[in-house]
């Protein structure tokens, strides 16, 4: 079908305008459609954030009343780091620092298995030189399970030596951060 | 300035060397997004925080040189013109996003084949072009530069969720892998619109270049993939590799059987768009999209024989509007620069000719 308008291009919308009470049918090609206001200019890109605040809104009213006050407690925590909430992530549909991705751990799963086909963990790279301060880090996480059950224990002198690693350890983590 | 030496600009060295496949393929991309460990995301920062970013590779990269990849220049966005930003947008060097923001900037190598976008939507994205299909070399070569990268850097980096990014599209892999593919005889033969759900269907993305949708102007798409979640980077562009092998050989096919079936049709077509080009004088975007086209296929199906083949990206750079107002060193119409297009192209063809 032609476009009602320029009668070049082919129409890709087809619009339903109410003018003076009368319901009139419009075939126009996006270029026309622009021309005359039916769409948005700025707004012709495919958009994540419309996609994302709706997929996050799509619980049904009911369910919503049931979990109303979980899922506003939801939307009220906040990055620690970068302060955005989660409403806002929401919002905006973006993270706001690396710190977001553990502060709402566990709410985005959901979200990733639709973008990414159904995937929540990364198989792939892993960095060259940081890659081994990754097993740095399950040392420390190691570390600190220990010290607890020392602390628990009450074997302060063992604990101390423990601590003493941890401290190592974290301080050789941040000496090379940039 | 001489059309020769303002060409010479549009088109970055890369592009002039051969590439495989490169009748069909037009270039390679990979794209790695990567962030600072302990820096908030450009959307978050403050103008501090964004222009430490940008002193940090200044102080560390600029001039420096990585491989094939020398004298890395830094450039601050804020510190060009509107036509200038225009310009590295039509080039692929800087996205719409970037030229956008006052905070930002770019690392370009000398040959143009890397830029390293910063404070785009992530701290760092890094680009990496490649002539033709090669897409194993392209991912070797960007692993390397990003190794090269992060002997300096802490990434944002998470065991379960790979590299982290602001955008929850990008988070695993932060890679975006695409192919730009010339696939006129496809579009032609009506077959591409069937191939692209199947394409989709896959994990992958097919753009138009110019025009919207599978009604993609001078039959010129983008490829990439959409997932970067659960599938390792070789995967990806194993993935990727398939799909661009399976095109480029329908397109061969089709293109055979259009010389078959229907060959002074398509001539027709090809010499056609050829007389326009060399003779019109008014040229609008779009149809000059499809001319050139038409004459890249005919060169490629030896139908044109003394043009080269480069024409068409040439020509696609050359004609964009950042281009030609840089070119005319003023602003134009939408009248004027259909105009000067139209120009541009009978100059470019007539050297062509000699």
């Amino acid at each position: 079908m032609q476009c009602n308008e320029c009668h070049k291009r082919p129409a890709t919308l087809h619009l339903t305008k109410y003018e003076n009470g009368k319901t009139l049918e419009v075939q126009v090609c996006e270029v026309c459609a622009k021309k005359l206001g039916y769409m948005n200019q700025q707004d012709d890109t495919y958009s994540l954030h419309d996609l994302l605040s709706g997929f996050f809104n799509m619980t049904s009213p009911q369910v919503d009343m049931q979990n109303n006050h979980l899922f506003e407690q939801m939307e009220e925590t906040e990055c620690p780091k970068c302060h955005l909430s989660f409403r806002e992530f929401q919002k905006i549909g973006k993270f706001g620092c690396a710190e977001c991705y553990e502060t709402f751990r566990g709410k985005i799963d959901r979200l990733f298995r639709r973008v990414h086909s159904g995937n929540i963990k990364h198989y792939g790279k892993i960095p060259k030189r940081q890659g081994n301060d990754l097993h740095q880090k399950k040392q420390l996480a190691q570390y600190r399970e220990e010290l607890k059950l020392l602390i628990d224990e009450e074997a302060f002198e063992k604990a101390a030596v423990v601590r003493d690693k941890i401290k190592e350890l974290e301080r050789r983590e941040e000496g090379d951060d940039t | 300035m001489s059309l020769q030496h303002f060409m010479n600009q549009a088109i970055s060295p890369w592009m002039r060397k051969d590439g495989p496949e490169n009748d069909i393929v037009l270039s390679t991309r990979i794209r790695l997004a990567r962030n600072f460990k302990n820096k908030v995301f450009p959307i978050i920062a403050d103008k501090q925080e964004l222009s430490s970013i940008i002193e940090f590779f200044r102080e560390n990269y600029n001039h420096q040189t990585f491989r094939d990849y020398k004298d890395l220049s830094l450039i601050a966005i804020k510190d060009l013109s509107e036509i200038q930003k225009m310009v590295l947008v039509e080039k692929h060097l800087i996205s719409p996003y970037l030229a956008k923001s006052s905070q930002s900037g770019v690392l370009l190598s000398e040959n143009e084949q890397v830029s390293i976008m910063l404070n785009e939507e992530d701290h760092i994205r890094m680009q990496l072009y490649f002539p033709g299909f090669q897409l194993e070399t392209a991912l070797k070569e960007a692993f390397l530069f990003d190794d090269w990268l992060e002997e300096d850097i802490n990434y944002a980096f998470d065991e379960e969720k790979g590299y982290l990014t602001s955008c929850p599209t990008n988070v695993g892999t932060g890679m975006r892998a695409s192919v730009m593919i010339h696939l006129p005889a496809l579009v032609l033969t009506k077959r591409m619109k069937r191939m692209i759900p199947a394409v989709n269907q896959l994990g992958f993305v097919v753009r138009g270049i110019y025009g919207e949708g599978s009604e993609a102007l001078g039959g010129m798409f983008q490829i990439s993939n959409q997932v970067t979640l659960g599938k390792s980077e070789f995967d990806i562009v194993a993935d990727l590799d398939s799909i661009i092998k399976k095109l480029v050989e329908q397109e061969r096919i089709a293109r055979e059987r259009l010389l078959e079936r229907s060959s002074v049709q398509l001539e027709n077509q090809i010499f056609r768009s050829y007389g326009i080009l060399q003779h019109a004088r008014i040229m609008e975007s779009s149809e000059a999209a499809t001319r050139i086209s038409n004459v890249r296929l005919g060169i490629d199906l030896g139908i044109i024989k003394h043009l080269d083949k480069n024409i068409l990206n040439e020509l696609m750079v050359l004609t964009q509007p950042g281009f030609m107002q840089s070119y005319a060193k003023t602003s134009l119409t939408a009248n004027e620069r259909d105009v000067l297009r139209a120009t541009l192209i009978r100059e470019r063809l007539s050297l062509e000719e000699g």
